[in-house]
C-alpha cells in the first residue's frame, strides 16, 4: 500500500461529473486532507447520462443543471476548491480536435503548476469520453518541458486491467476515509441510487458480501502512465 | 404536439441503451443515437398505445417516430418533453420539441 503525502497540486481531469469520485474519491480526500489543493477539471455535465433517478427527478434538459449541483457538492466533500468546466457536450468529446482541448488542459496546468494529475488511464477508460479527456491531458502533459511534467496517474475502467498493465503502480487504502467517500459518490444521487441500493444491501448483508464491498471500496489503484519521448 | 404543427421547430431525438450497456449489463453492445436541434416541419402529429406510448410526425417528405414512451411534460419555455424510462428509471428514448434551439449546454443557457 502507498502512502498520500502533501504534494504540490493536484489536477483531475475527466469528462463526467461523478469520474471524480468513483473509484476515487478516497485518494482525493487523502491528499486534500494533506493539505494538497486540488483542482478538478471537467470537460461535460453529462448531459446524456441515462439516470434520471427513480423515480425520475430530472429530464433531458434538466439533467446537466442537476449534474452541476451534485459535482459542486462533491467538490466540497473532496476538498477540491477549484472547480474548471469545459461545457463540452457528453459523448460528442472523442469528435473535438484532441489539440483544442489538449490546448484549454494545458493552460490550466501552466497556471496550477501540478505534481500529480489524476485522468483515466489513456485506452482503459471503456467510455469514449474517458478516453478522449486522457488522451487530452497526455498531450497537454507533452507540450511541456520533461522537469515540469506532473506524474500522470491513471485509473483503468476495463475488467482485469493487470492483464494489460501488470500490477498497479500505487494502491492506496482508503479505508480512513471511506464513509466521506462514499458520501461523495452519494452526491451524485441523479446518477447512482441503483447503485448504491446494491451497495447498501451488500453492507448490510454481512459476511461475505459485506467484506467483498468494503473491499472493493476500500481500495483504490492507479497505474502511472509513463510518456516516453 | 398540434401546437407545434406547420412550423419550423427543433427536434431531439434521441435513443440509448447506455455507455455501458456491454462494459456492466452483459448486453452484446452500447447503442445509441441522437439527433440535437434538427429543424423539421411536420403537418400531421398523432400518439398511439397506451403508456407505453408511439409517436409519428408526418413530414411533408418522411417521417419522425419513437416508440417507448412513457413520460411526458412541458416545461416553462413552452417546450414538449417526452420521454421513455425503463423500470429503473433510465432513460431509453427522448422525443423533444421546441421553437428556439435545444442548448449545447448547460453553461450556455445561463450566460
Ligand atoms: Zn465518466
Amino acid at each position: 500500500m502507498a502512502q498520500v503525502e502533501k504534494t504540490r497540486h493536484l489536477l483531475l481531469v475527466y469528462p463526467h461529473p461523478d469520474d471524480e469520485s468513483f473509484g476515487k474519491a478516497g485518494t482525493v480526500i487523502l491528499f486534500t486532507r494533506a493539505g494538497t489543493p486540488a483542482t478538478l477539471i471537467c470537460g461535460t455535465l453529462g448531459e446524456l447520462g441515462r439516470n434520471m433517478g427513480n423515480p425520475p427527478i430530472a429530464n433531458r434538459e434538466t439533467l446537466p443543471k442537476i449534474r452541476r449541483k451534485e459535482l459542486e457538492q462533491a467538490c466540497e466533500i473532496l476538498g477540491i476548491s477549484d472547480l474548471r468546466l469545459l461545457g463540452l457536450r457528453d459523448k460528442t468529446v472523442e469528435f473535438e480536435d484532441p489539440e483544442r482541448v489538449a490546448d484549454r488542459i494545458e493552460a490550466v496546468i501552466r497556471e496550477v503548476k501540478p505534481s500529480i494529475l489524476m485522468t483515466y488511464y489513456p485506452g482503459l477508460g471503456v467510455h469514449p469520453d474517458h478516453d478522449a479527456m486522457s488522451n487530452a491531458a497526455v498531450i497537454a502533459v507533452k507540450r511541456l518541458p520533461k522537469e515540469e511534467r506532473p506524474v500522470i496517474w491513471g485509473s483503468a475502467v476495463v475488467h482485469e486491467p493487470e492483464k494489460i498493465l501488470g500490477e498497479p503502480d500505487f494502491v492506496i487504502d482508503v479505508s480512513s476515509v471511506l464513509e466521506e467517500k462514499l458520501a461523495a459518490m452519494k452526491a451524485h444521487r441523479s446518477q447512482f441510487s441503483g447503485i448504491f441500493a446494491r451497495v447498501e444491501e451488500a453492507l448490510a448483508a454481512g459476511g461475505q458480501a459485506r467484506e467483498e464491498a468494503l473491499r472493493l471500496l476500500g481500495t483504490e489503484r492507479y497505474w502511472v502512465y509513463r510518456i516516453d519521448d | 404536439m398540434n401546437r407545434f404543427v406547420g412550423d419550423d421547430v427543433y427536434l431531439h431525438l434521441e435513443t440509448t441503451n447506455g455507455a455501458y450497456a456491454a462494459h456492466r449489463f452483459g448486453q452484446p453492445m452500447a447503442v445509441c443515437a441522437y439527433i440535437r436541434n434538427g429543424r423539421v416541419r411536420f403537418e400531421r402529429a398523432a400518439i398511439a398505445g397506451n403508456r407505453p406510448y408511439r409517436v409519428g410526425l408526418k413530414m411533408e417528405q418522411g417521417w419522425i417516430y419513437a416508440e417507448g414512451l412513457t413520460d411526458y411534460e412541458v416545461d416553462e419555455k413552452g417546450r414538449l418533453l417526452l420521454a421513455g424510462h425503463d423500470d429503473e428509471g433510465r432513460l431509453a428514448v427522448a422525443l423533444q420539441l421546441s421553437r428556439t434551439p435545444w442548448p449545447m449546454s448547460a453553461l450556455e443557457e445561463e450566460a
